[in-house]
């Protein structure tokens, strides 16, 4: 079926006429009527649009298109519900936002339709990507495409289950603390987090804007690499995204891993971490040193400290870029007698309570008299979590380990505590911190529920191409991919 | 874990956001424990350490200043909640 191809097998077909893009859209169409009453990864999608720009690559291939300029022709891409697509509705999982529609592209939007992309859909999210889990969506949770009784993490949790779930070739997400990697292990297909400043953040509605970046969940690494060199370069409308050169990442896929040295943390260790996931990971530094790259204990001595750093510069940063949501000039509106009483009721009533924990502990931190005990403090060890990798990487090519400390866990397991919740992204939220790139890739699943577990290899900055060539001789040689859910 | 107090109130009020008695309680409990969590950062001696606003720091990226296009009136004001003669309609502030 179609919508089960990777994108380099869609546009193999597609170059050679063995299909056209309007069947692998449709494809993808009927997948989502099959299953996602049951996954909802969906917020909504346009069906008659998605067959319509389908039709208009197949246009182009007829007349002769080369694919080489446009690498994503004709190629189902659906996105997070926090990215603008212009005249599509964008709500972040939100009740705020209301009926908004977006008035352009983002960046990496624009990317994408250049490429040749179809863009379809809104997956769904937990409300301004705050959460591990998508249950803090306004809308509805999105369930685990391999236990529907489990949560597909978060928080572009419905990004990870549609392509676990086939129901697009491949999504886009967000990453501040880990919402592309830890969904993506959980769902058992591959994500990237790139480097800070790696991809123009413009049209990509703010949370922590010092941490948030845009990256791809894909069915395999080849998949990431393609999607990274067409999103990734300098942006003027995105100040912080960096001049670098952009690589072609897939073409450096392939080659020998002989001599790379991965970095094991001891730190990663710890108490919480499940036997079965610390086997596989085990399993998988095995397979890698079999493949010829060399491993070595490392040490990343405030690993313990970047949870607490995180949960005091992303709400403090979301605080105020939250602001603008405030009934004045889009979204909900809730009428009060005066501009304030407006701001009060309207911010009380649209945000959901994650959104508002979030943004008073923010508010809070930055508050007079605290700022310095808290802010201040938390970016002065965010510098000493930034030179511990830093130093790392003097020594080694690449961090490995698990991305999450355990499988999939139940819908409503932690939701009722928030600091349960938080640390489940442990793994994950210095590569944030850092400002570092990190990719997720399934290396293998636990007995008994079977549910899939992920790798992580963080990478330095501007080092996608050394992590994406590691994750992908792994795959190659481990065969995961060859799994898939049980879906209905 | 310390018990720390914490004034769900003032920053509430700070934040624009109103809360009810109910969330107002659950939150301030809430707070509380995840701020007794954030303690650890004072373990740290970081006296001598500069702070890291941005991992890429990046410093006085300009842009030449012309004129770019950008959205329409019209455009602008598609998604308000009120409006009138192409501006944003709000409630009253001066007398």
């Amino acid at each position: 079926m179609l919508n089960q191809l990777t994108i380099s097998e869609l546009t193999g077909k597609l170059a050679k006429r063995e299909c056209s893009a309007r069947e692998a859209m449709q494809a993808c169409l009927d997948q989502i009527q099959r299953v996602d009453r049951r996954i909802k990864a969906f917020l909504g999608y346009d069906a008659a649009d998605a067959l319509a720009q389908a039709e208009a690559a197949d246009t182009a291939i007829a007349g002769g298109a080369d694919f080489k300029p446009r690498p994503l022709l004709g190629v189902p891409v659906a996105v997070k519900d926090v990215l603008c697509v212009k005249g599509h509705p964008c709500n972040c999982g939100s009740k705020i936002l209301a009926k908004f529609v977006s008035p352009y592209d983002a960046t990496v939007i624009e990317r994408l339709k250049a490429a040749g992309a179809i863009v379809f859909g809104r997956l769904n999210m937990d409300e301004f990507a705050m959460g591990s889990s998508t249950e803090n969506s306004a809308f509805f949770t999105t369930l685990n495409p391999w236990d529907t009784t489990r949560i597909p993490g978060g928080s572009s949790g419905g990004s990870a289950a549609a392509v676990a779930a086939d129901e697009a070739i491949a999504t886009l997400g967000s990453d501040t603390g880990g919402s592309i990697r830890q969904p993506a292990a959980l769902c058992g297909v591959v994500g990237l987090k790139p480097t800070y400043g790696r991809v123009s953040r413009y049209g990509l509605v703010a949370f922590a804007s010092s941490l948030d970046q845009i990256g791809p969940f894909t069915k395999d690494v080849r998949d990431a690499a393609l999607i990274m060199s067409v999103i990734s370069g300098l942006d003027p409308r995105d100040s912080t995204s960096v001049p670098e050169a952009v690589p072609d990442y897939a073409a450096a896929l392939g080659g020998n891993i002989k001599g790379l040295k991965l970095g094991l943390p001891k730190e990663y260790m710890i108490g919480g971490l499940d036997p079965e996931v610390k086997a596989a990971v085990d399993a998988a530094v095995r397979q890698l040193q079999k493949l010829g790259a060399e491993a070595r204990e490392i040490s990343l001595p405030h690993t313990d400290y970047a949870a607490a750093t995180y949960y005091i510069i992303a709400p403090a940063e979301a605080s105020a870029n939250l602001a603008r949501f405030d009934g004045i000039r889009y979204g909900l509106r809730v009428d009060g007698a005066d501009p304030v009483e407006l701001y009060g009721k309207t911010r009380g009533a649209g945000f959901g309570a994650e959104v508002k924990r979030r943004i008073i502990l923010g508010t809070y931190v930055l508050s007079s008299g605290y700022y310095d005990a808290y802010y201040l403090r938390a970016q002065k060890v965010r510098t000493l979590i930034r030179q511990d990798f830093l130093k790392a990487f003097e020594q080694v090519d690449a961090i490995v380990t698990p991305t999450t400390p355990t499988a999939a866990f139940k819908v409503g397991e932690k939701s009722d505590d928030p600091l349960q919740m938080y640390l489940s992204d442990v793994f994950t939220v210095a590569a944030n911190v850092a400002g570092i790139c990190g990719v997720s890739v399934p290396c293998g699943f636990t007995q008994s529920p079977k549910l899939p577990i992920g790798l992580q290899l963080l990478g330095k900055p501007f080092g996608e191409a050394t992590i994406l060539k590691l994750a992908h001789a792994y795959e190659q040689s481990a065969g995961w991919r060859r799994e898939k859910p049980p879906l209905p | 874990m310390s018990a720390i107090e914490f004034d769900v109130r003032y920053a509430a009020r700070l934040a624009h956001i109103e809360l009810t008695c109910a969330e107002e309680q659950k939150l301030s409990a809430q707070l509380a424990n995840i701020l007794g969590y954030v303690e650890k950062l004072k373990e740290l001696e970081v006296s001598q350490v500069e702070p890291t606003a941005h991992a890429v720091p990046m410093v006085n990226v300009t842009r030449p200043d012309e004129v770019r296009p950008g959205l329409t009136n019209e455009e602008a004001l598609r998604n308000a909640p009120a409006r009138a003669g192409g501006l944003f309609l709000v409630p009253k502030i001066v007398e």
